[in-house]
């Protein structure tokens, strides 16, 4: 359990974190998503004991940052931004210091290696030095050092960043597979991801907290969440029959394209039926009518346009 | 092995794994070499002992401990592993003491190989033993408060080349602190407590005693407290500047 108590941190003048408030249970995958500057790593750096917050509190496993930060650091592995390793040391060399670190000795430290070794498949790159790896695999040394311990608790801070779609899906895989008895942070700015691996998200603008649900339920927060999408194979004003529907909250006319048309519902309800009775009464041009899934990524517009403007 | 010595072997392992501890070691031992006989006249002076050889040691240490002072904690910045390093459960006291003492083991080593001088004013003569195995403490302990001095800078920036500038100014700064020439240079009203404290922190003062044998703990003592402080105060800056 990680316990998040109104953590704040500022920068002289600029606030980085502010009074953000959350739990993690155990068997979460929690997505953390923002925009670029939202205070993901600020926060990550936090939770993971590099950085002391100005307010606030972290809790892992009831150990306190503040006070017992070593036993808190025990309990989790982390995956910096950008997977810094040392590139002087080669890749066995360096995952043999933090087993080492991590307390291993003997023939454990020699298992634990060579386990994680294979989890990430480094096997090849084994006794190259880290400097002359490619990204992907330079990526993967840094979950190999985060994983050794088989942490309770994992931070990744962008884990697939800079990796191609298959390495990517080879994180993902990995990610799912640790996940099950564990607590896992996962930022990211892709939001596929989420979907894919996460069971939790939560979003964060200017460094607070603008929402937090399934990804199911943030997608269902989307406004476009239940939203026709029709397609007119000539010009028709679909607005003036709509108005009597109370259903409806609006139309949104593809600024591209005005004959592909948005109609929103309102509330989340369910408007297919009446919309598609609608378009045979009144004899639309309809080409294409059919029912819009909310995308988080809509529903990732809404809450952080703000921020955005305020840079 | 507890986390010091770990960090530490990994730390002494990394400057063998480049080239630069070889290229430390062979300048330090070519430079000590042309220091002690060309411009230290190591025969001309027909004595069995190695005070020429040691009297350059701090202008040799001047330029040499600030080259493998810099990258210590400025690297670490640079590549973002000192969030890794921080995150992991390691006390900073440990971290610090482990890269202190890579570097100071390096400079040792390199130290302990001009062991062919002390074997050739041996075969020349009969020196002092003591006194050479004294003055070869005091010009290790020396160069560890140069080291301290460079852990501090090196932890002020990420930038290692602005890192050695500031460690050999500071370093210049407490080198000639002791020397006649700074301490003459004082207006006679300054009362002499203040000349006597000023000279008490520069590192002839104490070195140079060493190197001639005379053998008082208060100046390794305050070799000691010197690095002692400089290390107290690269943590803190550590801790100010690791969120840039």
């Amino acid at each position: 359990m990680i316990e998040i108590n109104h953590l704040t941190k500022r920068f002289e003048q600029f606030t980085a974190v502010d009074d953000l408030s959350f739990q993690v249970a155990e068997g979460e995958v929690l997505g953390f998503l923002g925009p670029n500057g939202a205070g993901k790593s600020t926060t990550m750096k936090i939770i993971t004991g590099f950085l002391a917050p100005t307010a606030g509190s972290v809790r892992v496993d009831g150990h306190d940052l503040a006070s017992d930060a070593l036993a808190a650091k025990a309990l989790m592995g982390y995956l910096p931004e950008g997977a810094p390793s040392y590139g002087d040391m080669t890749t066995l060399d360096f995952l043999r210091f933090v087993a080492e670190v991590r307390g291993y000795r003997g023939e454990e430290l020699v298992e634990r290696v060579g386990r994680v070794l294979a989890q990430v498949e480094l096997e090849s790159v084994a006794l190259k030095k880290i400097e002359t790896l490619s990204k992907g695999f330079k990526r993967r040394v840094g979950l190999a050092q985060a994983i050794m311990h088989d942490p309770k608790v994992l931070i990744l801070d962008e884990p697939t960043d800079g990796l191609d779609p298959n390495q990517k899906q080879h994180v993902r895989e990995l990610i799912k597979n640790l996940a099950r008895d564990k607590i896992v942070i996962v930022s990211t700015h892709i939001l596929e991801e989420v979907s894919a691996v996460c069971t939790r998200a939560i979003i964060i603008a200017n460094g607070r907290l603008v929402a937090d649900g399934t990804p199911a339920e943030l997608e269902a927060r989307s406004k476009y969440h239940q939203a026709v999408s029709v397609t007119l194979g000539a010009d028709y004003d679909v607005a003036a029959d709509l108005a009597q529907l109370t259903k409806v909250a609006g139309v949104e006319v593809d600024p591209e394209d005005h004959r592909s048309l948005q109609i929103l519902a309102s509330g989340g309800q369910s408007i297919y039926a009446d919309v598609s009775q609608t378009a045979s009464d009144k004899g639309w041009p309809v080409e294409e009518l059919h029912v819009a899934r909310g995308q988080l990524e809509d529903f990732f517009k809404q809450v952080t346009a703000q921020g955005a403007q305020h840079g | 092995m507890g986390n010091l010595g770990i960090l530490f072997k990994r730390e002494l392992a990394s400057y063998f794994a480049t080239p630069l501890a070889y290229i430390f070691i062979v300048i330090f031992l070519i430079t000590n070499g042309l220091f002690t006989f060309e411009l230290g006249g190591f025969f001309l002076r027909g004595q069995a002992d190695l005070l020429p050889f040691f009297s350059f040691h701090p202008w040799l240490y001047l330029f040499m401990v600030p080259a493998i002072a810099m990258t210590l904690w400025a690297d670490e910045r640079k590549t973002g592993t000192i969030e890794l390093l921080l995150t992991l459960p390691v006390r900073l006291v440990d971290a610090v003491l482990g890269k202190f003492l890579a570097a100071w083991a390096l400079t040792g080593i390199a130290l302990a190989l001009t062991f062919p001088i002390w074997i050739t004013v041996n075969y020349l003569g009969e020196p002092d033993n003591g006194v050479i195995f004294a003055a070869y403490l005091g010009s290790w302990f020396m160069a560890g408060g140069f080291l301290a001095i460079g852990s501090c800078m090196s932890a002020a920036t990420k930038n290692s080349v602005i890192a050695f500038i500031l460690t050999v100014s500071l370093c210049f700064v407490f080198v000639i602190m002791g020397s006649p020439i700074l301490l003459d240079a004082f207006p006679a009203w300054v009362p002499q407590v203040v000349v006597d404290a000023f000279a008490a922190m520069g590192f002839l003062t104490h070195y140079d005693s060493i190197s001639k044998g005379v053998l008082d703990i208060r100046d390794f003592l305050f070799f000691a407290a010197f690095i002692g402080a400089w290390l107290a105060a690269s943590a803190v800056v550590i801790e100010m500047k690791k969120a840039n």
